[in-house]
């Protein structure tokens, strides 16, 4: 039947056109110019004794997850620079309060004696030293003494912006800590105990479907907020994506060949998890522990603009760019909003692309 | 279809069913304030006679009853500190309508422009046009919205000469609320169309149109484009009722007198029967947006039906 087809016979003639071309130019190829003979190296045609060691030879590349990972991430001048710039920033934001000078700098020696983290809230009214003398430092645009100036109350914004930073950055790094601990474990649990996945998916079906908006509001309306009730407030919903991605890879990986034959080998399932499992999920991990720290910056941000983010007295990003956000409408003191609004830009743009590059990075397909 | 629907509104049902239950819990944790203007002046039988009045010492389960069946009537019960005595229904009523005008606009502004520029962006893969559109984008995600909200806030006042404040009477004073409402949707709808255009093209049927030598303007029309908007149907829906509850920031700031500024209003004043109402009004609608997502995409998509999924052992 099919000999007849004409689609059949168009098909041969092809594949003989095919054919006769390949042919061709395989033939052209093969002849070599004389001093195209001449260049070619003897040695390479002897023929070797047979050597047991080479025999056990195996193909071998010294490719290094971590080592590629590092080449990969160093290959991106962009986020390298972002990375420094978050080190110095944090490194900053940790020896400030110790540093000779703060909270004191314009200042006679004597009222603010002790150097420390509390030092940021304090007031500086007294310009000469005495309280008597009356005459608030409030409001003063940056200069030698306050580099960034004071606000409404006669705090210095330098100091402020510091002590904020840390704030923001340790309920930052708590959520994405948290995050990462818990939504690797769930995951796990819910991808490797078969009985649990009802529950979970149940949990998960429910849980999601409520805005992250929402829970912040209940939970900070309710529990009044402090730094450990944001925290607890951020975490409550942020790891139940990364669980989800976690059981999805398990399902995925837990049966491939290479783990079968570890199980059959007898690797106890702890061991299969830390050393077979985790290594695939350390790019995602990373990436979402990465984008939760900027992510619970801007949530702080959020609460503390509707009215329900840290008291005045923690110093946090969100609350200075909210103060300094009343400043708006005068133009002189607009630096009151600039400078919390840059800094706080700057930390989380950089956290931003720092956690992408070192995905793409810790992405073994992009190793090559 | 139908089956596949019906599940999914009854899961939803379910959600939402535990959520009322969880919000109107824990808000009965509040200090009893926040049900009356002028706690300080009452005295302690006073409080307890009105307490029992509003029902608030009955047992909680006989409270989640009433306000559950309350609710099904279309009641959310009254203000006790932003408008005495009012009924929340009242309230709301007008609000949503501003908010709605709003959020449609800016929809109506973002979705072409958010198109557009995924669509740019997907089609010059790694060139300048990518390039700048993703640096857009990781702008948006990356700063938070206060912050630069405040900034158009402020030269965009200075720039077309208006008041930074929401005056019904001045159309221009809409504009650049709008604008803040749209460039983050802008962002959303460019990322992901952008990624399922791409996406698109590395599959098999696009290499082959190439190879049979298929316009490249008609592949992408044809082939990617409408391939590519097919998920994008879903983020439509949520959209559309988030606009309802208007954005919170944009709201306030340029103090637009719709829903979103409305719950920043109610927090800062302790009315717990306002917060209770708008949050619960808030999850519905984020629920509700979700689920005719899912009915749309599967009424747009045949290939997705609701049997269990591979995968889920």
């Amino acid at each position: 039947m099919s000999r007849f087809s004409v689609k059949e016979n168009r098909a041969n003639r092809l594949e003989e056109a095919l054919l006769e071309q390949i042919e061709q130019t395989a033939a052209e190829r093969d002849e070599l110019t004389a001093g195209e003979i001449e260049s070619l190296d003897p040695e390479e045609f002897e023929t070797v004794p047979y050597s047991a060691e080479g025999a056990e030879r195996i193909g071998y590349s010294n490719y290094s997850y971590w080592r590629s990972t590092l080449r990969m991430f160093l290959k991106n001048r962009l986020a390298v620079a972002m990375l420094i710039v978050i080190v110095l920033l944090m490194g900053f934001a940790i020896v400030q309060a110790y540093l000779p000078g703060q909270g004191t700098r314009g200042l006679t020696e004597g009222i603010l004696p002790a150097q420390g983290p509390q030092n940021a809230i304090r007031i500086y009214n007294w310009p000469d030293g005495t309280k008597d003398a009356g005459l608030p430092m409030k409001n003063q645009r940056p200069s030698g003494a306050f580099w960034f100036g004071t606000n409404a109350i006669g705090q210095d914004l330098w100091s402020m912006i510091w002590s904020g930073t840390r704030t923001s950055l340790i309920i930052g790094f708590a959520v994405a800590l948290i995050e990462a601990v818990v939504g690797t474990f769930t995951g796990l649990l819910w991808g490797y105990i078969r009985k649990l996945d009802f529950f979970f998916t149940e949990l998960y079906n429910v849980l999601n479907n409520i805005p992250t908006t929402i829970v912040l509001i209940l939970c900070t309306y309710v529990m009044r907020a402090s730094i450990p009730t944001l925290i607890l407030a951020m975490s409550l919903t942020g790891w139940m994506g990364l669980a989800r991605f976690i059981r999805n890879q398990v399902l995925m990986i837990r049966d491939r060949d290479f783990n079968l034959a570890s199980r059959c080998l007898g690797t106890p399932t702890d061991r299969i998890i830390v050393k077979n499992l985790i290594p695939q999920m350390v790019s995602v991990i990373m990436l979402r522990m990465a984008l939760a720290v900027p992510g619970a910056i801007g949530w702080e941000v959020f609460l503390s603009y509707i009215g329900l983010g840290l008291s005045v007295d923690t110093p946090s990003l969100g609350n200075l760019v909210n103060t300094g956000r009343a400043m708006i409408s005068a133009p002189r003191l607009r630096y009151q909003l600039i400078f919390p609004a840059v800094i706080l830009s700057v930390i989380t743009i950089c956290f931003y692309l720092v956690g992408n590059a070192f995905a793409d990075a810790a992405d073994p397909r992009n190793h090559l | 279809m139908l089956r596949y629907s019906l599940n999914r509104l009854l899961r939803s049902l379910l959600t939402l069913i535990i959520i009322i239950a969880v919000v109107f819990s824990l808000l009965r944790l509040m200090p009893i304030e926040g049900y009356f203007d002028n706690f300080d002046k009452m005295s302690p039988t006073q409080i307890q006679n009105k307490l029992t009045l509003m029902g608030l010492n009955d047992p909680l389960y006989k409270q989640l009853g009433r306000f559950i069946w309350r609710l099904i009537h279309g009641d959310l019960g009254t203000s006790t500190r932003y408008r005495v005595g009012v009924p929340i229904t009242g309230i709301l009523g007008k609000k949503i309508l501003i908010s709605f005008r709003f959020g449609i606009l800016a929809m109506a502004v973002s979705l072409p422009l958010g198109m557009l520029l995924g669509v740019a962006m997907a089609r010059g893969k790694g060139k300048l046009a990518d390039k700048l559109g993703n640096a857009y984008i990781v702008f948006i995600q990356a700063v938070p919205n206060a912050v630069y909200f405040l900034f158009i806030q402020l030269y965009g006042a200075m720039l077309i000469r208006c008041s930074m404040l929401y005056k019904a009477s001045d159309l221009r004073t809409a504009i650049l609320p709008i604008l803040s409402l749209a460039l983050p949707s802008i962002a959303g709808y460019a990322m992901w169309l952008r990624r399922y255009m791409v996406d698109e093209t590395n599959k098999d049927y696009i290499k082959l149109a190439r190879a049979k030598g298929v316009p490249e303007s008609v592949i992408w029309r044809r082939h990617v484009f409408r391939n590519s908007v097919v998920p994008m149907v879903q983020l439509i829906p949520g959209s559309i009722l988030m606009t309802i509850s208007g954005s919170i920031y944009v709201e306030s700031l340029y103090s637009i007198p719709g829903m979103g500024g409305l719950l920043v209003d109610v927090i800062k004043r302790q009315d717990n029967n306002m917060v209770q109402a708008l949050v619960i009004l808030y999850s519905i609608m984020g629920i509700l947006g979700l689920l005719l997502g899912d009915i749309l995409m599967g009424i747009v998509d045949p290939r997705i039906s609701f049997v269990k999924k591979e995968g889920s052992r």
